[in-house]
């Protein structure tokens, strides 16, 4: 075998449809350090393919987009807030940065599609459609919250909704959501599951077990992977023999993309092509989702494995601003506008926190109930 | 393997005992916890059983014949096993056995599981059932110092026992600490409560080997029960279980009354004279006060050396007249009833007797008599003057011929010399075993009583 | 009453239930083609087509999660391990997803879901290949345990654990497949889950028994009535809920316990009976409760070790002596 050599960050398609976006220019240096006069090539290369995806959204769906973008940032933000006056207990894995992941994954669904997802799971929950407050009373501990308060940050779950959870082993959930479009194809029906993940979750081996079977039994699963780019505390590089994600897949001759996480259209775009797959010829797809996570890896994470200068120019493409200027631009948004989607997520936010201050404990009875379906008393 | 069946220790005072009846011929089969003969001891007949399975194969010691403790009596192995060194040992034992020291300190009993009939009378009243007592709701009991003992008893004296044989025992009123464990380690198991059971059950005759028997009963004290209301407007009641104490009363005075032909005597005493002397005497020493019973004890072991017959015992084949007083004193418990003894009452003064029965009953009332403390008086002396009885009549403690009831001293009105005047007149009840104390026989002892305790003088004339 | 082998009692049960309701599905290795590695499957493929019987890739953490995943969203699937020391690999997806996936979502999700196979020893395939995993499962709330040790036991249990709604670990053991025994000739016949059997009436002892030393109980009971020992064996068949009642009833009559287990002392099933025992027949017991377990050691690969390591009738018999102080 050949010297192992780091490969450029370049997407990778094996079906027709353009490319997602160009990918990031290439690594230099040990620290994870992107060029600032690349990245600004990058910035308006991105922002002209941008300009153009809106053309091919409706408007309605388009402004809804950004307002889900917005209230997961505000939620999230609020989540630590809380945290902080210890209104949130145990772990709290936060969203901020990666929203357009969230967002424009989730947009391409019909509702009787599946979806899991990590422990980092408030956006995808909030996208799903469970309520703020369901979502806020979960982390607050109280009989209100979507799980009955007996899952917490970590265990999200909306059977409605088809949000199958929140789950807190990583890559646990791989095994599932291949279960699930197992299942679906089982019954003959074209539901596709969407199974969110991290690139360490990549490691495990449950994440190779599942895309052998879902390749070999043709299962219509989207794999997708949210490579912010450290697991933890420990960068791809460090914890990958080869970094690239989308790359996996050629092991398992399945389909692959690799987005750019940051611009939300792009991720649809994507998105819609693996659920097309998914739905038409029962193919399972593994997307690679490049994006950023602008907080810790949780709020006990005092982040020290990466500089401020490189969070910041991430921020510079925070994804949500990204996405109102193009709008702005294609004049579909203006400062009444955003104003508008702002109050109203700060309304929701705020109700949410309410309900969940007010929500009560679950009751001391709670403890025993759930654990069996079948409970067998003697 | 053949084993030796030894005289078992059937009493706590037993010395030897007379081989009365074999229950089983040579040649015959027995098992454990059978019926094996019947032995009289000094107190009554018991029957001594099989602690080993086998064929009787030698029977050594014939009817009639009397053996001391511990003597071989017979051989129980194989129907066809060679017991032939076992028989001379047997007989060289038996030799031995004569110079068998008394069995006052170290008395240890026999590993007998509890083999007494229900009948058998231990001694006194309540003598058997202080060391026996199970952890009632009343005072916890320290027992008398154990020697190291056999029965289920590990090296710090503790009884071990299993949870079921523990609570069997309880209920059945089997003292555990006559039972040989047949578990490992000594434990007491059920089969072994199961034999006692068989064999007729009773709390034993204390073994002076009782340590810390309380721990060891598993069951609890007897619970209140809410009260029953039953239908129909008959009155509500409570029910509670036996304690063993009751349990041992009541066992035990079924054997007075009935079997035991009572007649009752009554005389009326002038207790002036002793009064005032026993005025004088605390006086002279109000440290150590006496009180009227203590001179009625120690006249009463006066009296009892001048009339043979009353300080006697009747033992079925033969009477036996005691050589000197040992006077049960009554005490009342908490919940029941003991019977100290001062012995040699007839040897003690006034004062000494005072002395002892003051110590006995505080140790009685704190259940930590020892078993001959309580046991083998010759007459027992009740006084419940003190709640205001004129008179009443007593059952005797078998197997004693007499006790003596004492009313109150009351100033009374009486006629003497054609003139009334006050006397203290105190009313004691004779009860007799007529089968060996004639109305006669009681009746001049009462008189000795009477005349002494209205002439105190008479003591040292 | 028909008599079968323990073998094809399970697999008639399968057969049944995949008769009776289109959502089962039977996934494992070997299942399909090969008929079932112990020939449990025999004939499956068959009658059902390979959408329903699947031979899976070497991946127990793979299709342990898929087969959750599936029952989340309701199909029953049959999840085998070819022997339970492989389902070690899965324990992620059967612990920490399926014992908790109804808890910790507050009641949305149900799994019924069965994993079955052979546990226990078998023979001569030394430390790797024999470990009883019972009690691992059985700690978990969440999960049902259930191990048979009769044919119809096997086919009644293994039909109700498929129409469970819950996660049932469903424990085999090799070396009894093969062993015959009378099944009732009902179309449905069903044994519920969470109660025990009493597989021999007696009054002496009491032998807590399962899986394969059930049939090493009854015969040990059979030479100690020779010998005057009355012995009553239960059989708990299920481990998970227990039915502690039915064997504490049996205590309290007979006043002393042997439990025979193939499963290692330390922690095990053995271990919660007594437990358990003491604390319901505290004052019952004439004796301390005895396990007779398997040898503290990893099982070895020699025959006669293996057989040293694992409970016989001669111990059995022994153990009974010891509880009920003979000898």
């Amino acid at each position: 075998m050949s010297e192992l050599k780091v490969t450029p960050m370049r997407p990778r398609t094996q079906s027709e449809g353009a490319s997602a976006g160009a990918g990031v220019a290439e690594e230099r240096d040990e620290r994870d350090r992107i060029d600032p006069a690349e990245l600004q090539d990058e910035h308006e290369q991105r922002h002209q393919e941008q300009l153009k995806h809106i053309e091919h959204v409706d408007n309605e769906t388009l402004l809804k987009m950004l307002y889900q973008m917005v209230l997961i940032r505000r939620f999230e933000e609020k989540s630590a807030e809380s945290y902080t006056l210890g209104k949130i207990g145990g772990f709290c894995h936060l969203y901020i940065g990666q929203e357009a992941v969230a967002v424009g994954t989730l947009s391409a669904l019909r509702p009787d599609d599946y979806v899991l997802t990590s422990y980092r799971d408030h956006g995808h929950a909030l996208v799903m459609g469970t309520s703020p407050d369901e979502v806020m009373a979960e982390l607050y501990g109280k009989i209100g919250g979507c799980s009955k308060g007996k899952g917490g940050s970590m265990h999200l779950f909306d059977a409605d909704k088809h949000f199958l959870g929140g789950h807190g082993i990583v890559g646990g959930q791989i095994p599932l959501a291949t279960g699930v479009a197992y299942a679906t194809k089982y019954r003959g029906t074209d539901q596709a599951t969407l199974v969110f993940f991290g690139e360490a979750a990549v490691n495990q081996g449950a994440f190779h077990e599942s895309l052998n079977m879902a390749q070999l039994w043709k299962l219509p699963c989207v794999y997708i992977c949210e490579n912010n780019q450290y697991g933890m505390g420990t960068s791809l590089k460090r914890a990958m023999s080869i970094s690239d994600v989308s790359q996996k897949a050629v092991a398992y001759g399945m389909a692959a993309e690799f987005v750019d996480g940051m611009d939300v259209l792009a991720v649809r775009a994507a998105t819609e092509r693996a659920l097309e797959r998914a739905r038409k010829e029962y193919l399972p797809s593994l997307l690679e989702i490049r994006t950023y996570r602008f907080m810790g890896h949780s709020m006990s994470d005092p982040g020290h494995y990466r500089t401020r200068a490189e969070i910041e120019r991430y921020q510079e493409r925070d994804p949500i601003k990204v996405f109102g200027d193009n709008l702005r631009e294609k004049g579909l948004l203006d400062d009444a506008g955003l104003k508008e989607i702002e109050g109203r997520v700060r309304a929701e936010v705020e109700h949410a926190v309410k309900f969940a201050d007010e929500s009560p404990e679950p009751p001391p009875e709670e403890l025993f109930t759930d654990i069996y379906a079948n409970p067998i008393k003697k | 393997m053949a084993t030796q069946v030894v005289m078992p220790k059937l009493s706590p005072t037993m010395e030897e005992g007379q081989l009365s009846r074999w229950l089983k011929k040579e040649g015959d089969k027995v098992s454990v916890g059978e019926g094996l003969a019947e032995i009289d001891t000094d107190k009554a007949t018991m029957e001594a059983q099989a602690l080993a399975t086998g064929v009787l194969r030698k029977i050594l010691v014939p009817e009639g014949e009397t053996v001391p403790l511990g003597a071989i009596i017979a051989i129980i192995g194989e129907p066809d096993e060679d017991i032939s060194g076992l028989v001379t040992e047997a007989s060289k034992g038996a030799a031995q056995a004569e110079k068998k020291e008394p069995v006052e300190e170290r008395q240890e009993s026999q590993p007998a599981k509890s083999d007494a009939p229900s009948d058998y009378q231990p001694g006194q009243w309540m003598g058997d059932t202080a060391s026996a007592e199970q952890p009632t709701k009343e005072a916890p009991q320290a027992q008398p110092q154990a020697s190291a003992g056999g029965n289920g008893q590990r090296g710090d004296g503790r009884l071990i026992v299993s949870p079921i044989a523990a609570r069997m025992a309880a209920d059945a009123g089997i003292n555990l600490h006559n039972l040989t464990g047949s578990g490992p380690g000594g434990r007491i198991v059920k089969r072994d409560i199961e034999a006692a059971m068989k064999a007729g059950s009773a709390a034993q005759p204390q073994t002076q080997s009782a340590a810390q028997p309380q721990e060891e009963q598993a069951r609890p004290a007897p619970v209140q029960q809410p009260a029953v209301q039953p239908a129909g407007g008959a009155a509500p009641y409570r029910e509670e279980n036996v304690s063993t104490m009751r349990a041992t009363i009541a066992r035990r005075l079924v054997t007075s009354l009935g079997p035991i032909p009572h007649i009752f005597l009554t005389t009326e005493i002038e207790m002036d004279r002793t009064a005032e002397m026993r005025k004088q005497l605390n006086a002279l020493d109000p440290e150590n006060k006496v009180s009227i019973n203590d001179f009625v004890i120690k006249v009463a072991a006066h009296a009892l050396m001048r009339h043979p017959a009353v300080n006697a015992s009747f033992q079925e084949k033969t009477i036996r007249y005691y050589e000197r007083a040992d006077v049960g004193v009554a005490v009342a418990l908490e919940n029941g009833l003991i019977t100290p003894v001062v012995r040699a009452a007839n040897t003690k003064s006034v004062g000494q007797i005072s002395r002892e029965v003051k110590e006995l009953a505080e140790r009685a009332r704190n259940r930590k008599l020892a078993p001959e403390e309580y046991t083998g008086a010759t007459f027992s002396v009740s006084n419940l003057g003190m709640f205001g009885i004129s008179e009443f009549t007593a059952l005797i403690n078998p197997p004693e011929a007499c006790i003596l009831a004492v009313g109150a001293m009351t100033p009374t009105p009486v006629v003497r010399d054609g003139e009334v005047v006050v006397r203290q007149l105190m009313k004691v009840t004779l009860s007799c075993d007529h089968r060996i104390v004639d109305g006669a026989t009681g009746a001049q002892f009462l008189q000795t009583l009477k005349k002494i305790l209205e002439n105190p003088l008479y003591l040292i004339a | 009453m028909a008599v079968i082998t323990m073998r094809e009692a399970l697999n008639q049960a399968m057969r049944e239930e995949m008769r009776r309701d289109e959502g089962v599905f039977l996934m494992g290795e070997e299942v399909a083609a090969y008929q079932g590695a112990y020939k449990v499957s025999k004939g499956l493929l068959e009658e059902f087509g390979d959408k329903r019987v699947v031979d899976s890739p070497i991946t127990e953490l793979g299709f342990a999660g898929l087969g959750v995943g599936a029952a989340m969203v309701g199909l029953r699937p049959i999840i085998e391990f070819m022997t339970f020391n492989f389902s070690i690999l899965a324990t992620d997806q059967i612990i920490n997803s399926a014992a908790k996936m109804r808890y910790m979502s507050g009641g949305q999700f149900k799994i019924p879901i069965v994993f079955r196979g052979p546990n226990g020893s078998a023979f001569q395939v030394s430390s790797q290949h024999s470990q009883a995993l019972e009690s691992w499962y059985a700690h978990f709330p969440g999960l049902k345990v259930v191990m048979p040790s009769t044919p119809a036991d096997a086919k009644g249990l293994l039909k109700s654990a498929i129409r469970d709604n819950d996660p049932v670990i469903f424990l085999e053991q090799e070396r009894m497949y093969g062993n015959k025994g009378e099944v009732p000739d009902e179309e449905d016949f069903l044994v519920p889950l969470g109660v025990a059997d009493v597989k021999r009436e007696g009054t002496d002892c009491t032998v807590v028994a399962r899986s394969m030393t059930v049939p090493l109980a009854l015969k040990a009971a059979e030479e100690l009535e020779k010998q005057g020992v009355s012995v009553e064996v239960i059989d708990p068949r299920t481990i998970r809920p227990l039915d502690i009642e039915t064997i504490v009833n049996s205590v309290k009559k007979t006043n002393r316990v042997v439990i025979a287990e193939e499963s290692h002392a330390f922690c095990g099933v053995g271990a919660e009976l007594s437990a358990q025992i003491m604390e319901h027949a505290f004052d019952y017991l004439d004796a301390p409760v005895k396990r007779l377990s398997g040898a503290d050691a990893p099982m070895p690969y020699a025959k006669n070790l293996e057989r040293l390591a694992l409970p016989d009738v001669e111990r059995i018999v022994k153990a009974v002596r010891e509880v009920s102080y003979l000898d």
